[in-house]
C-alpha cells in the first residue's frame, strides 16, 4: 500500500503527548549557565553611559557585557541583511548589542550570565544605563510626516521604494466606466508561537568548536550568520534546530541578536550558555507584521470586468530590515490574485519606525493584498449594482487559460505564472457549500427577528514551494533501517511523518523502518529554512528523488549479488528477492553491509558504494495554490460581538501527502486569520512604547473564537515537482480577514459604513451600529 | 541571599522531598529541579495555560504557584497521565484526531481537558469549548482538540466499567 495520500498517524505524537518532547528549554547540559538581557526602555535614544558594577556584584553572576567589551564580538558588528535588494537605500540591521544608539524599546543593551536565570534577571535589572532621549517615530504616518528620523543619522525614514506592475494603467483609468477608491489599513500582529525563542550554545572541551541549538526555522541561516558576525569558520560551528520547536509562523525564520550573543558568551566563558526568551521579550523583540496603508483605486468596465488597479502602499518596516523588503514585495505581487487584471501599478514605500522590525508572519504580506483587492471588489459590486459573487465570476481567470502569466516577477525572481487550478470551479464550490443563493433569505428572516447576519467572501492565490532548494539524504543502514536526513527544521508541520511517508513509499518499507533527522547543519551542509509553505515541495521532492535513487541502487546491487537481471528483482518489506522466488532474497540490511564494502575487495558487479543518495530538488519556479473562503457571521447588536456561524474553506494545494496534516494546517491557519480579523492588535503609543505586551492585552484567538472550517478539497496538481504538490501552510490564513470583515460590513450594510481596516473589535461594531460611522482607526 | 524551605509532596504518585527557593515557581520546580520538562511555559503570566498541572486533583497554573505552596500536596503532571508506555484514552484521542501540531501547548491542554473530563461525563461541544478557553494554542485552531475530548468522553461513557481511574495523584 502507499502512504502518499493517506491519513497516516503522526510519529511525533507519542513523545509530545507524554511530556517527553525535547524543546530548546528542556536541554540542560551539565554546567549550563544562563543569560539575561538588559533592554532599552526607550524607543529611541543615545546611550550616554552604562554602569555594570552593581550587576557584576550580584552573587552568582559570572559576567556582564556590552557591545564594547563582549569578547569575540567585533566592534561595530551588525546582523546580516538576509535578502538584499537594490531598492533598499537604508539597509539598517541591528547590532547584536546596541552600539551607541537604540532604535526600539526592547533593543538589547547589555547581557548578564549567571548560575541560574533568576539571578541573571535580577542582575540584568541592575545594569544602570543613562540615555539621552531622541524623538521617536511610532508609526507610518509619523514616519512620513513627523519631521524627524528614526535613526539619528538619517535624513528621513524612507528605507526603500519600489514600483510593481504591468500594463497601461493610465489608459485603463481614462477609459473606465467605474472607478472605486479606498484607503485600507490592514493590521497584523505577531506570530506568537506558544513557545518563545531560545538559544543554547555549548563549546567543546578545547573551546574551539561550538554546538548551538536554536529554536529556529532556519538553522543554516543561523550558522552562516554566526560565522559572519563572529568570524568563525564553518567547521567550528554546528547549529541544530531541536526536533521539537513550539511553532514558528515566520518570526523564527530570521536571525536575532541572541543567536549571535549566546554563542559568543559560550566561547568567552567556556561553558554552555542558555537563554530562553520570555513572553514579554517576545512582544518587545521578536519580529511582527503590523501595519500597511493602501491607498488604491480600481477601474472597471460597465459590466464589472476589471480594467486596472493602481495606488500606493506604505509599509512599516520597523527599526531594521533583517528580511529586506520581502514582505511588502510579496504583498505587492499578490494583489492581482485570481483575477484577469489587465493593468496594475503599485508604488511601495517602506518606512523605518522606532518599533520592533517587521518580517513575514504566516501569510507573509499576502493577507493585506487580498484584503485590498477583495474589499475594492465588494465596493465596486455595490457601486455597479452587481452581486458580490457575480463580480468575482466575471473576473476570475478561466481554467482554460492555465498556465496563466500575470506579468509580474515573484519574490524568487521568476515570473508569476499560475501553473494550475480551476478558479471558477473553486468559487462555485464555495458558494454552494455556503448556501450562498439562499443567504439573502436567511438574512431577511434574521432581520425580522432582530438578528444581524452577514456573509463575506475572499479568494486568494499563493505562490508556494519556492526555491532555491531544501535538500535530503536517504540511506539504508546495516540494520536495514532507512535514515532520511534533511536540512529542513519542523515547528509542528509533521516532517517526521510526511517525509517518512515519501521514503517508505519509494522503498516499499513500513514507515516505522524510517527515521527522519531534521535541521542539523552537521548532517546537511546547506539549507534554506522552513517558511513560505515550501518544505513539502522542496524537501519532500528531495526525499522522493533521493529515495528513488536508493531504490535503484538496491536493485542494482541485489541483481549483482543474486546474479540475475535487474528487471527480475523485486522489493518488498525491506527485502529484495528474485521475482516470484520467495526466500531467494537478501534483506536491506544485508545489502547495506555489502554496499559498505569489504577492505581490499572490489564492489560487486561494479556497483556504487553505499546504499545512499542525496538530492537538492530545485523547483523551476513557485507553484501557485489557491482557495476561496466564505464566512457567515452573526453580530450581537447589544455588544457588537461577532459569532462566525459557518465558515467555508475551499482549498486547493494540488496533491496531498497526508490529508490529516493539511486539514490541521487549514484549521490552524484559519484561527490565525480570525485573530487578525477580530482580535490581535500590536499597539504602540505615540512615544513608540509598546502597550500590548501580555496575553491579557494582546488577544489571541481562544477556542470559542474559532469556527470549525467546513473544508472543500479540490486538487489541481502541478508539474513543477515530481509529487504534484503545492504548499498548504498559509491558505487558511490568507483570505480569512478579508472574508470576515466583508461579512461584518454586510451585516451592518444598513448603516452604509465601509470597513477597510482590521481587526474590528466589538466596541467598534457597536459604535458603527449606533452612529453609522466608522470608529477612529489607529494605523 | 535567597531564602529556601524544605517541602514534602507527591509528584505523579512518587514522594518528593526537596529544598526550594521560596520564590521558585511550581513550574520551574518541576522543570528544573525534578527535570519533569513536560510542563511548559508559554507566557509566565497566567494566560496561556501551557503550564497547567493538577494539584490535589484541581487544574492549576504552574507559573502562578510557588513550589512552597505544594508542600503536603499531590501534584500530577503530563508525565503522570499515561500508564507506562500506553497512552491514556485522552492522549490516544488527541493522536487520532490530530489535536496537536507543535505539541508545545499540548501538556497544558491535556491536563485541563483531563481535569474537565474527570468532572463531566457527558459534555457537549460547547461545554468542551468553554473548558478549553483557558488554554491557548497557536497551531491547531482548537477544533481537533474539542473533537478528541468529546470522543474520549463518549468512549468513557460507553466503556464505563473499564474506564481507568483519573487518579495517580494520590488524592
Ligand atoms: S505559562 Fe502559565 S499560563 Fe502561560
Ligand atoms: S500544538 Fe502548537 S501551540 Fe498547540
Amino acid at each position: 500500500m502507499s502512504y502518499f495520500g493517506n491519513r497516516v498517524q503522526r510519529r511525533e505524537d507519542p513523545a509530545l503527548l507524554t511530556g517527553h518532547g525535547r524543546f530548546i528549554a528542556d536541554h540542560q547540559p551539565p554546567g549550563t549557565v544562563h543569560a539575561a538581557f538588559t533592554r532599552s526602555p526607550l524607543a529611541h535614544a543615545r546611550i550616554r553611559s552604562v554602569d555594570l558594577s552593581a550587576a557584576r556584584a550580584v552573587p552568582g553572576v559570572l559576567a556582564v557585557y556590552t557591545h564594547d567589551d563582549l569578547p569575540g564580538l567585533p566592534k561595530g558588528a551588525r546582523l546580516p541583511l538576509h535578502v538584499p535588494n537594490a531598492a533598499i537605500t537604508k539597509p539598517h540591521t541591528q547590532a547584536p548589542l546596541a552600539d551607541g544608539e537604540v532604535c526600539f524599546a526592547g533593543e538589547a543593551v547589555a547581557v548578564v550570565v549567571a548560575e541560574n536565570s533568576y539571578v541573571a534577571e535580577d542582575a540584568a535589572a541592575l545594569v544602570a544605563v543613562e540615555y539621552d532621549d531622541l524623538p521617536p517615530v511610532s508609526d507610518i504616518e509619523s514616519a512620513l510626516n513627523g519631521g524627524h528620523p528614526s535613526h539619528a543619522d538619517d535624513a528621513d525614514n524612507v528605507a526603500a521604494q519600489l514600483t510593481v506592475g504591468y500594463g497601461d494603467v493610465d489608459t485603463a483609468f481614462a477609459e473606465a466606466a467605474h472607478v472605486v477608491q479606498a484607503t485600507l489599513k490592514p493590521h497584523r500582529g505577531g506570530g506568537h508561537a506558544m513557545e518563545c525563542r531560545g538559544v543554547l550554545a555549548q563549546p567543546d572541551a578545547d573551546g574551539h568548536n561550538l554546538t548551538v541549538r536554536s529554536g529556529t526555522q532556519a538553522p543554516h541561516l543561523v550558522k552562516r550568520s554566526i560565522m559572519d558576525v563572529l568570524g568563525l569558520s564553518g567547521d567550528q560551528v554546528r547549529v541544530i534546530a531541536p526536533p521539537d520547536v513550539g511553532g514558528g509562523f515566520g518570526p523564527k525564520a530570521i536571525v536575532y541578536p541572541e543567536d549571535i550573543i549566546v554563542p559568543a558568551l559560550a566561547r568567552a566563558l567556556g561553558r554552555p550558555v542558555k537563554w530562553i526568551e520570555d513572553r514579554r521579550e517576545h512582544f518587545l523583540c521578536t519580529t511582527q507584521e503590523r501595519d500597511q496603508i493602501w491607498t488604491v483605486e480600481m477601474a472597471l468596465n460597465g459590466d464589472g470586468t476589471l480594467r486596472g488597479l493602481r495606488g500606493t502602499m506604505a509599509h512599516d518596516s520597523g527599526a531594521y530590515l533583517p528580511w529586506g523588503v520581502i514582505m511588502p514585495y510579496i504583498s505587492a505581487t499578490t494583489t492581482p490574485g485570481p483575477y484577469v487584471l489587465p493593468a496594475y501599478q503599485l508604488h511601495v514605500t517602506c518606512v523605518l519606525t522606532n518599533t520592533v522590525p517587521t518580517t513575514p508572519v504566516r501569510g507573509a504580506g499576502r493577507p493585506q493584498a487580498v484584503f485590498a483587492i477583495e474589499r475594492l471588489l465588494d465596493q465596486a459590486a455595490d457601486q455597479i449594482g452587481l452581486d458580490r459573487a457575480d463580480i468575482r465570476r466575471r473576473n476570475l481567470i478561466p481554467a482554460d487559460q492555465m498556465p496563466y502569466e500575470v506579468g509580474l516577477t515573484y519574490r524568487d525572481g521568476s515570473p508569476v505564472i499560475y501553473d494550475s487550478g480551476d478558479y471558477p470551479a473553486t468559487l462555485e464550490a464555495g458558494l454552494e457549500r455556503a448556501e450562498y443563493t439562499s443567504f439573502a433569505e436567511r438574512q431577511r428572516a434574521g432581520r425580522a427577528e432582530g438578528r444581524l447576519l452577514g456573509i463575506g467572501m475572499a479568494f486568494y492565490v499563493e505562490g508556494t514551494g519556492l526555491g532555491p532548494f531544501e535538500g535530503a539524504a536517504v540511506r539504508v543502514q546495516q540494520d536495514g533501517r532507512i535514515v532520511v536526513q534533511t536540512s529542513a527544521a519542523p515547528q509542528g508541520q509533521s516532517h517526521q511523518t510526511v517525509l517518512a511517508q515519501l521514503a517508505a513509499d519509494q522503498l516499499g518499507v513500513d514507515i516505522d523502518q524510517v527515521s527522519v533527522v531534521t535541521g542539523d547543519t552537521a548532517t546537511m551542509p546547506i539549507g534554506i529554512g522552513t517558511f513560505a509553505s515550501r518544505i513539502a515541495v522542496n524537501a519532500g521532492s528531495s526525499v522522493h528523488v533521493a529515495a528513488r535513487e536508493v531504490r535503484q541502487k538496491i536493485v542494482d546491487l541485489a541483481a549483482a549479488v543474486l546474479e540475475v537481471d535487474a528487471k527480475d528483482v523485486e522489493l518488498a518489506d525491506g527485502e529484495v528477492q528474485v521475482a516470484g522466488v520467495p526466500g531467494s532474497g537478501r534483506t536491506f540490511g544485508e545489502l547495506a553491509r555489502i554496499a559498505q564494502g569489504m577492505p581490499g575487495f572490489s564492489m560487486p558487479g561494479g556497483t556504487a558504494p553505499g546504499l545512499m543518495a542525496d538530492s537538492y530538488f530545485s523547483p523551476k519556479r513557485s507553484t501557485y495554490a489557491h482557495g476561496f473562503h466564505v464566512a457567515e457571521i452573526e453580530i450581537d447588536p447589544e455588544t457588537g460581538a461577532v459569532d462566525i456561524i459557518h465558515y467555508v474553506v475551499v482549498h486547493d494545494c494540488g496533491k496531498v501527502i497526508n490529508p490529516m496534516v493539511v486539514d490541521g494546517q487549514v484549521q490552524g491557519g484559519l484561527a490565525h486569520g480570525v485573530g487578525n480579523a477580530l482580535l490581535e492588535v500590536m499597539r504602540y503609543d505615540t512615544s513608540a512604547q509598546p502597550t500590548t505586551t501580555t496575553f491579557a492585552d494582546y488577544l489571541l484567538p481562544e477556542a470559542a473564537d474559532v469556527p470549525v472550517a467546513d473544508v472543500v478539497h479540490l486538487e489541481s496538481p502541478t508539474d513543477l515537482n515530481p509529487l504534484g504538490i503545492k504548499g498548504a501552510g498559509e491558505g487558511g490564513t490568507i483570505p480569512a480577514a478579508a472574508a470576515v470583515i466583508a461579512a461584518i460590513e454586510n451585516a451592518v450594510a444598513e448603516t452604509g459604513v465601509r470597513i477597510n481596516h482590521h481587526p474590528v473589535t466589538p466596541a467598534e461594531i457597536h459604535h458603527i451600529l449606533h452612529t453609522a460611522a466608522p470608529a477612529e482607526v489607529s494605523a | 541571599m535567597a531564602t529556601t524551605r524544605q517541602i514534602d509532596c507527591t509528584v505523579n504518585g512518587e514522594p518528593v522531598t526537596a529544598t526550594v527557593e521560596t520564590r521558585l515557581t511550581l513550574a520551574d520546580f518541576l522543570r528544573d529541579q525534578l527535570t519533569l520538562t513536560g510542563t511548559h511555559l508559554g507566557c509566565e503570566h497566567g494566560v496561556c495555560g501551557a503550564c497547567t498541572v493538577h494539584v490535589d486533583g484541581a487544574a492549576v497554573r504552574g507559573c502562578l504557584m510557588l513550589a512552597v505552596q505544594v508542600d503536603g500536596s499531590a501534584v500530577r503532571t503530563v508525565e503522570g497521565l499515561s500508564d507506562g508506555d500506553a497512552l491514556s484514552p485522552l492522549q490516544q484521542a488527541f493522536r487520532e484526531n490530530h489535536a496537536l501540531q507543535c505539541g508545545f501547548c499540548t501538556p497544558g491542554v491535556l491536563m485541563s481537558m483531563q481535569s474537565f473530563l474527570d468532572e463531566h461525563t457527558n459534555p457537549t461541544a460547547n461545554d468542551v469549548t468553554e473548558a478549553l478557553s483557558g488554554n491557548l494554542c497557536r497551531c491547531t485552531g482548537y477544533a481537533a482538540v474539542v473533537a478528541a475530548t468529546l470522543q474520549t468522553a463518549r468512549d468513557g461513557v460507553e466503556h464505563h466499567d473499564q474506564s481507568p481511574t483519573s487518579g495517580g495523584n494520590g488524592s
